[in-house]
């Protein structure tokens, strides 16, 4: 098992180095000298000279990355940002709590609600509840994020004045963009959970099981979700991902500064070492999320523990 | 000849099926609407174009006059809506059919050739999907602009490692069955297995991808230009109209219910045809 984990950890070194290449190598193509972009067109040769050398400007492609590489593991030096002269990493990590608050208060709220109704929606199949459960699902994953969260903004705080619409306080501050990102996630996952949880209940064992006369509370849960739930969980660890770009989009609607709103500042004021280091920052988490999800996996099902343990590939 | 006319009898059972599922024909009568309104954008439309500014209209309510009310700039906002349909397709449309083709081909390699090039193809997918699918569109915005060609490669960058991963899936279904196998000791060719044989019955479960792609790029697109990465004002894209009705959230509701449904249903369309798509083509649910 230790030796999987390693094996993942290393991987993710990989992983990290390519994201890093790919945006770097994106930001490459930005036209335009960086130096004239953030001084001016009236600065001066001595201090775009001096620009270059502060920020190692002017090397070939190949150094500039291999250096950022260097740092970003020896350091974890995510560069500085052309505008502000700081660290970037400081400016993440002042950030990241906002993010991260959202993000996991919305995927909670997503799988409790999706979950539970998928396993309801599917164990009541054709009923009225199912009908109504779908029908929601269905419009509520055709909801755009920012959408939703204006129109709640609307709702709870304009007119009911019972929420504050932006900025970050108190834990009220959070319950809107929890609803806005987590609303159209649940949805999802309602959707998905309840396909699987069909296709569970279909299965041999579940009919020898009613055959056998145990309870059909223990059926649902003991035998067709323990089932349907690994595949349910590899879902919403897919979904985090791209939970996370809306995340972004839902700082955007209810002016959080997190790390969202500072990668959208940077790629408006073409602060590369910020997009860059905000980008890979993203990388990391993400990563570390789908490792959690797959030693989750290997904590419930112990056929993939035994697969990891005696060293197979996934 | 015996084997085309197979297909076509498979294509129409499929069709039939699709045709049978009520809810998924709501979606292609959303689409149909959409692509009406698209064409005749300039005849169904009040007022011309909508980009003309007259601030003594603005921000009026609904009225018969006009039937979603005014913007901030005392714009017709049904007149905006109706002309946003387009800027939003002709995004959308041209991104979700390139990332699924060039996924396609990807998967098609990878499927095939599992020694080397599934291994290194894999690999890089990885790298591509650490990176969040908005956030990647955003970067390749940031490097190449905001003009509309530039979106489209935006749009279809960040979804083909989703269309080759999914598209990868399909095909190696396909390649251990026998038929391929048949063909295979028959004597054909690695292209010939791929264009004869795989694709076309990779074709279905693709094009559910497609679908399904074109719903999460519409939303992709409306909220680039929400954040004000995507189209530019004073095209009147509907993320765009709910871009610039953000400030006017408090004294005109109404400016930002009306762009919001015309994006949520025409997500809601392409859902519908995909689910609709997958019931059909799902061997399992056949009677």
């Amino acid at each position: 098992m230790y030796k999987y984990i390693l094996k993942r950890l290393l991987s993710m070194i990989f992983i990290v180095i390519g994201v890093a290449f790919v945006v770097f190598t994106i930001m490459e193509i930005t036209p335009g000298d960086p130096a004239i972009m953030m001084l001016g067109d009236n600065a001066s040769a001595e201090d775009i000279s001096a620009f270059n050398e502060k920020f190692g400007l002017g090397k070939p492609f190949v150094v500039r990355f291999g250096n950022y590489i260097l740092k970003l593991f020896t350091k974890f030096d995510f560069g500085t940002s052309w505008l502000t002269s700081r660290p970037v990493l400081s400016t993440l990590l002042d950030r990241i709590p906002i993010t991260l608050n959202i993000a996991v208060s919305s995927i909670a709220f997503a799988s409790l609600i999706g979950v539970s109704l998928g396993v309801l929606s599917a164990v009541k199949q054709y009923s009225p509840l199912d009908y109504v459960a779908r029908v929601t699902a269905m419009i509520m994953a055709a909801i755009p994020v920012f959408w939703l969260g204006m129109m709640l903004a609307i709702l709870f705080s304009l007119k009911l004045h019972l929420l504050p619409a932006s900025g970050i306080g108190s834990w009220k501050h959070y319950i809107l963009p929890m609803l806005t990102l987590g609303i159209p996630y649940s949805a999802r996952i309602l959707r998905s959970t309840r396909s699987y949880m069909l296709e569970a209940i279909r299965q041999d064992y579940i009919r020898t099981a009613k055959a056998k006369g145990i309870p059909e509370k223990r059926i649902i849960w003991r035998h067709a979700f323990a089932n349907a739930c690994l595949p349910v969980i590899n879902t919403i660890g897919v979904y985090v991902g791209s939970l996370l770009g809306g995340a972004v989009v839902t700082e955007t609607v209810f002016g959080c500064n997190g790390l969202g709103s500072f990668i959208i500042n940077s790629v408006k004021r073409k602060d590369i070492p910020a997009v860059t280091g905000g980008t890979v920052f993203l990388a990391i988490i993400f990563s570390l999320i789908l490792l959690l999800v797959d030693l989750l996996h290997a904590s419930i099902d112990p056929r993939i523990k035994a697969r990891y343990s005696k060293g197979g590939k996934k | 000849m015996k084997k085309e006319k197979k297909r076509m009898s498979n294509f129409q059972d499929v069709l039939y099926r699709f045709s049978k599922n009520k809810v998924s024909l709501i979606g292609v009568a959303i689409l149909v609407v959409l692509l009406l309104v698209i064409i005749f954008a300039e005849q169904i439309s009040p007022y011309q174009y909508g980009i003309k500014n007259n601030v003594s209209e603005r921000l009026q309510g609904p009225s018969a006059k006009h039937w979603f009310g005014t913007d901030g700039y005392g714009r017709d906002i049904f007149t905006r809506v109706i002309h946003g349909a387009k800027f939003t397709m002709i995004i959308a449309l041209p991104a979700t059919l390139f990332a699924q083709a060039f996924g396609a081909i990807l998967g098609a390699l990878a499927a095939f050739y599992t020694k080397y090039v599934d291994g290194i193809l894999m690999r890089i997918l990885d790298v591509f999907q650490a990176i969040p699918g908005t956030l990647l569109a955003l970067a390749v915005v940031a490097a190449l602009g905001t003009s509309l060609p530039n979106l489209v490669i935006a749009m279809m960058i960040s979804r083909i490692p989703g269309a080759a991963r999914s598209a990868r899936a399909i095909m190696l279904l396909l390649v251990g069955k026998d038929d391929i196998e048949a063909a295979r000791a028959y004597g054909s060719n690695d292209w010939q297995l791929i264009t004869r044989h795989v694709m076309p019955n990779a074709l279905g479960p693709i094009i559910v991808d497609l679908t399904i792609n074109l719903s999460a790029i519409t939303l992709q697109v409306s909220s680039l230009s929400y954040i004000g990465l995507g189209v530019q004002p004073p095209t009147p894209e509907w993320g765009v109209l709910l871009s610039e009705a953000r400030e006017y959230m408090q004294i005109a509701p109404h400016t930002i219910l009306f762009p919001g449904i015309a994006i949520m249903l025409t997500a809601l369309a392409f859902n519908l045809i995909g689910d609709g798509l997958r019931d059909a083509l799902d061997p399992r649910l056949r009677d």
